[in-house]
C-alpha cells in the first residue's frame, strides 16, 4: 500500500536535458489535491530548485502540462485521487519534448511547428474597413468552433505516438489551429497555410491514432481536424488549387 | 515524408483494392465449394482477358498502396533520409509489380 494514511508515495523526475532518475517523496495528502499541489508542496518544503512550469492553476494557460503515471495530462485540474495507483503516483517531464531541467520540458520545437502548419492569422482587413459580420450557424465557423478552445498545453503532443516516431510531424495542436484558420473567412493566409499542412510534415503523417483526443484536457478532437485537413489539401490539389 | 501526392496514391489504391479484394475472396470460397483442381482454375483463366484486367488491376494497386505503406513504417521505425526512402519505396513497388506481373501472366497466359 503506497498511500499511508496521511502521506502519498510519490516518484518525481529530476535531471536535465544529460539524463536523469525518479527520486522518492512523501507528500502530507490534503482533501481536494491537485498533483500540481503535489509538485508545488514538494518545491516549497523539501526541494526548492525543483523545476517546473505553471501559471493560471485553473486550466486556462496550459503551462502546467506533466506525465502523470506514464498519461499527459493538465496537473492544475488533475486530481491526486483520480490518479493514484498501485505505483503510487509517478510524475515526469512531458514525452515527445527535450527537458530543460526537472518536469520543465522545452517546448520550442511544439511551438516552432505551430509556426510550421503555418498556425498563425493573416489579416484580411484595416481598421478602416467595416467589420466581418460571422454568423454563428455558418458551417466552416462551427467546425473552427469545435477546435478553437485549445490552450497550447502539449498534451497532445506528447500523447502522439505518430510524433514520437516521426521529429518532422507538426503533430496534432498545430493542425488543429491551421484547421481552426483554414475556416476562418476573415482569414488571409488560405494557401500559404494548405501547402504548409500538405508538407512533408503535415497532415498526411497522422495515422489516426486519436490519442490527441482521448487525452485533450478540453475534450478537442485534433484527429477531426487533421481529417479536414487532409480532406481540403486533397480536393484543392484534385482541382488545382480551385476548391475551397 | 508522406505528401499530398503520396497520400492520395495510397487511398486512391486502397479504393481500387478493396471491391477487388472482395472480389478475389467471394470467388476462391465459392470456386472450392465442390473442390477444383489447379488444371480446372487455369482453364479457366488462361486467355481470359477479364481476369487478367482483374489481377492486373489488382497488382498495380497493391504494388503502389504497399510501397507507400512500406515507406511510413520503415521512415517511423528506422528514420531512414528521404533520399533513401524515395528509391527504397520506388524498389517495393518495382518488386511487387513485377512479382505479381509475374503470377497473373503466370495463371492468364
Amino acid at each position: 500500500m503506497h498511500r499511508r494514511a496521511e502521506v502519498l508515495d510519490v516518484l518525481v523526475w529530476r535531471g536535465d536535458a544529460n539524463g536523469g532518475g525518479y527520486h522518492s517523496y512523501g507528500v502530507p495528502a490534503q482533501e481536494s489535491q491537485t498533483v500540481l499541489d503535489v509538485v508545488t508542496w514538494i518545491q516549497q518544503n523539501v526541494e526548492p530548485t525543483l523545476a517546473y512550469r505553471f501559471a493560471c492553476r485553473v486550466g486556462m494557460c496550459g503551462s502546467c502540462a506533466m506525465m502523470v503515471n506514464g498519461e499527459p495530462r493538465w496537473t492544475c485540474r488533475t486530481h491526486v485521487k483520480k490518479v493514484f495507483g498501485a505505483k503510487g503516483l509517478v510524475i515526469a517531464p512531458l514525452r515527445n519534448l527535450p527537458v530543460i531541467k526537472d518536469l520543465a520540458a522545452d517546448m520550442a520545437a511544439f511551438f516552432d511547428k505551430w509556426t510550421a502548419a503555418e498556425g498563425r492569422f493573416h489579416p484580411s482587413k484595416s481598421r478602416n474597413d467595416a467589420m466581418e459580420p460571422i454568423s454563428p450557424e455558418a458551417p466552416n465557423r462551427v467546425a473552427a468552433n469545435a477546435a478553437i478552445e485549445c490552450i497550447n498545453c502539449a498534451v497532445c503532443y506528447a500523447a502522439c505516438d505518430t510524433v514520437t516516431a516521426n521529429p518532422d510531424y507538426f503533430g496534432p495542436a498545430a493542425l488543429n489551429r491551421a484547421w481552426t484558420l483554414q475556416n476562418d473567412v476573415r482569414d488571409a493566409g488560405y494557401t500559404v497555410r494548405q501547402d504548409a499542412v500538405s508538407s512533408s510534415g503535415g497532415c498526411f503523417n497522422c495515422h489516426s491514432h486519436q490519442s490527441c483526443m482521448t487525452y485533450c484536457p478540453n475534450e478537442l478532437n485534433p484527429t477531426a481536424s487533421i481529417a479536414g485537413l487532409k480532406r481540403l489539401s486533397a480536393l484543392s490539389y484534385l482541382t488545382g488549387g480551385k476548391a475551397r | 515524408m508522406i505528401g499530398v501526392r503520396l497520400y492520395l496514391a495510397q487511398r486512391l489504391s486502397a479504393l481500387v483494392m478493396a471491391p477487388l479484394m472482395i472480389g478475389h475472396l467471394a470467388v476462391m470460397i465459392y470456386a472450392v465449394q465442390n473442390g477444383l483442381s489447379a488444371e480446372e482454375i487455369l482453364s479457366r483463366t488462361q486467355g481470359s482477358l477479364w481476369w487478367g484486367a482483374f489481377y492486373g488491376l489488382f497488382v498495380i494497386a497493391v504494388s503502389i498502396h504497399a510501397a507507400i505503406g512500406v515507406r511510413a513504417v520503415v521512415y517511423e521505425t528506422a528514420g531512414l533520409p528521404e533520399r533513401i526512402l524515395n528509391p527504397l519505396t520506388w524498389a517495393i513497388g518495382v518488386s511487387l509489380f513485377v512479382m505479381g506481373g509475374r503470377a497473373v501472366a503466370g495463371v492468364v497466359l
